[in-house]
């Protein structure tokens, strides 16, 4: 392994990569087996965090960032006149055994732009992943892409060596997708995931009657949507996102404010801020599908296609919904209380067996960890404090934004600034 | 009349101390280590010997008590090191000794909720050590790491450690605490070391460790600079993440 070479390509490459945003390391339960490297965590392991704040768990690099095709959001976009490398197979298995030996890492995330061929860039992913796995010994996480129009058959040897894999079909809209990847189809993204959808339901069967069959991508599917590159409403991101959570039972759906990076005219222009608010929202209504037992035309329809940013979507559904409300917390069901603004579901777990014992006040809430300044407003419980005063939406709402602070206040006024 | 009694601050001698506090019916107990033991003015010390069956039979008593997760919750408090931990987890262990049902769990006993919560801290400074452990290869083939913890939690990640790096020496050393862990491709061994006065754990001497050592320390932290999306940067984050006294472990994080 050459340290100059391998450097510079390792600085175009980790670059090339970091607008992926998964960097899940959890979920896969692969143990370290006759004395070989590594085991995979459950939990998954944050070994550092970028200054951006993201955590740092896998080595993230494309195998190469040629690329035959043109995608207007992409850095790595043919037209774009910048330097390209790629790494021999051997090189970045190297990098990965000798990172996650230092305790650097917990395993490899391994994209790649796509040279000469779909399966030829596919065959290439699987076979660092096998090289690792076989001649290695090595039990770390890896994420493979699924590179969109891979071959079936290739994507079945992919899940034997990878934990999780992902397509990101980036645009959430056919329309998008048209105007901004014009040589890309929707089906090529689909077609791997569908068959890494059956497989895994095959491989868990099987498992069942045989208990020697191999894992097969134990940390399941994932995929990434790009936030604010194409003019999408929030219902349309949610409603695809929907889709895929349903169809395609992904593990997660990940959401990523464009960050701009060219002068294309049909994109947002360089020096835009990046919509991190607005992602952190799409994420808050992720979790009220995913966890909290929404469904997704409670929070975002045709009469309400945008999330509010000036609060979170489980406020905004309550305020639209104020004849749910107030909910006795001392008798409630478990789908009641998490409906509950200002209520987590560790909270709604905690209440649920501290009920048991005694009636709850206010005192336990707080004791809890629940967030009154919102919950107050939505629950009774057994003390009369915080008398439900019959207030109406708008002023609840007034109530909860004064006595609170956000992180993106500053956002969000839209008063001019007068000395700034 | 207070008794005290000194133990080798070994949780087998605190167990011990426990045993003999019982054993003796002794009212009033303080339970120190030699090295925070002061002569009371009045009342009687006494040294306790560390006794593995005695301590055995306090914790099976304890396991009758309470499930194994609450029992944990008692090791895990007593690596704190905390000046009053012994005696947090003496009342503890006399409450729940002299109750009827389990109380493993009842947080409305002050020491039993100071037991769970100084279990946290040490929890998340375990989870913090096997994830900012950096280790180096040093000339002789051994992967070498040096953590200062704000507890003591060498015990507690022995078993991760083992588990995952099977195939290769390694050696992670407490500075604070001055002993180590060492793995020889077979078992994990306590070792001390004799560090030199000019060894400085946040350098990387040619000395020491390989040739190749410093290449991989660059590689990683052009990697880390890499990774970063600058336009969304956010210091606040990252440091609730990072904080900056586990920095001088990182090379990344080296200014």
């Amino acid at each position: 392994m050459s340290f100059q070479r391998v450097q510079e390509k390792l600085n175009i490459l980790a670059d090339a990569a970091k607008y992926d945003v998964s960097c899940s390391s959890s979920g896969s339960n692969r143990t370290n087996t006759n004395k070989g490297l590594g085991n995979a965590s459950a939990s998954g392991i944050c070994h550092t965090y970028t200054e951006d704040g993201r955590c740092v768990s896998l080595l993230k690099i494309l195998l190469t960032n040629y690329c035959i095709f043109d995608c207007a959001y992409c850095v790595t976009r043919k037209s774009n006149d910048i330097k390209r490398a790629a790494f021999k197979v051997q090189e970045v298995v190297d990098l990965t055994i000798n990172f996650y030996r230092r305790n650097y890492i917990e395993g490899l995330f391994l994209s790649s732009g796509i040279f000469k061929s779909a399966d030829y860039t596919m065959e290439r992913l699987v076979a660092v992943a096998k090289k690792l796995r076989l001649e290695e010994n090595f039990n770390g996480y890896i994420h493979l892409k699924s590179i969109p129009g891979a071959s079936d058959e290739l994507m079945r040897e992919a899940g034997l060596y990878a934990d999780r894999l992902s397509v990101n079909i980036e645009i959430p809209t056919k329309k998008g997708l048209k105007l901004l990847a014009p040589d890309k189809n929707r089906e090529d993204f689909i077609k791997p995931m569908i068959k890494v959808k059956n497989e895994i339901i095959q491989y868990k069967n099987e498992k069942k009657l045989i208990k020697s069959t191999p894992k097969y991508a134990p940390g399941g599917q994932s995929t990434q949507m790009i936030v604010g590159a194409s003019g999408e409403n929030d219902m349309q991101i949610m409603y695809t996102s929907n889709y895929f959570y349903k169809n395609f039972n992904l593990k997660r759906v990940y959401y990523s404010g464009y960050v701009p990076i060219s002068y294309d005219t049909r994109l947002p222009q360089i020096g835009t801020p990046v919509p991190m608010l607005r992602e952190n929202r799409l994420y808050q209504t992720d979790w009220l599908l995913r966890f909290y037992g929404f469904n997704i035309e409670e929070i975002l329809n045709e009469q309400h296609q945008h999330l509010d940013l000036d609060i979170d979507p489980k406020l905004g559904w309550a305020l639209r919904n104020m004849h749910e409300f107030p909910v006795d917390v001392n008798k409630a069901d478990k789908h009641m209380l998490a409906r509950i603004p200002g209520l987590g579901m560790k909270s709604v777990y905690k209440i649920l067996k501290a009920r048991r014992y005694r009636q709850l006040n206010w005192e336990h809430l707080k004791a809890i960890g629940v967030s009154l300044n919102r919950a107050q407003y939505f629950l009774v419980c057994a003390s009369n404090k915080f008398e439900s005063r019959d207030l109406t939406a708008e002023k609840i709402k007034g109530l909860i934004l004064q006595n609170s602070k956000s992180k993106y206040t500053d956002m969000l006024s839209n008063q001019l600034n007068l000395f700034g | 009349m207070e008794t005290t009694l000194i133990y080798d601050a070994t949780f087998d001698g605190f167990l011990t101390a426990v045993f003999t506090a019982f054993e003796l019916k002794l009212k009033t107990v303080k339970i120190v280590t030699e090295q925070r033991f002061q002569q009371p003015l009045f009342g009687s010390f006494d040294t306790v010997y560390t006794d593995q069956e005695k301590s055995n039979r306090v914790w099976a008593g304890l396991k009758k008590k309470m499930s194994t997760d609450e029992l944990r919750r008692f090791y895990y408090a007593f690596l704190s090191e905390k000046p009053t931990v012994e005696d947090t987890l003496f009342n503890a262990i006399v409450y729940v000794f002299a109750a009827k049902k389990n109380v493993g769990s009842d947080f409305t006993n002050a020491h039993i909720l100071e037991i769970a919560k100084l279990t946290k801290n040490v929890g998340r400074e375990k989870h913090r050590m096997e994830a900012f452990v950096r280790f180096k290869l040093t000339k002789d083939g051994i992967y070498f790491a040096n953590i200062e913890p704000d507890f003591n939690v060498l015990p507690l990640i022995k078993r991760h450690f083992e588990k995952r790096y099977a195939d290769q020496k390694w050696l992670i050393y407490d500075l604070k605490r001055k002993y180590g862990l060492y793995y020889n491709l077979d078992k994990v061994d306590i070792i001390t070391l004799e560090l030199g006065a000019d060894f400085d754990p946040t350098k990387t001497s040619s000395e020491i460790f390989a040739a190749v050592e410093l290449e991989f320390q660059q590689l990683w932290n052009d990697y880390f600079k890499s990774t970063n999306i600058a336009s969304r940067k956010n210091m606040k984050l990252h440091i609730q993440h990072v904080p900056k006294r586990y920095w001088k472990y990182l090379s990344e994080k080296h200014i």
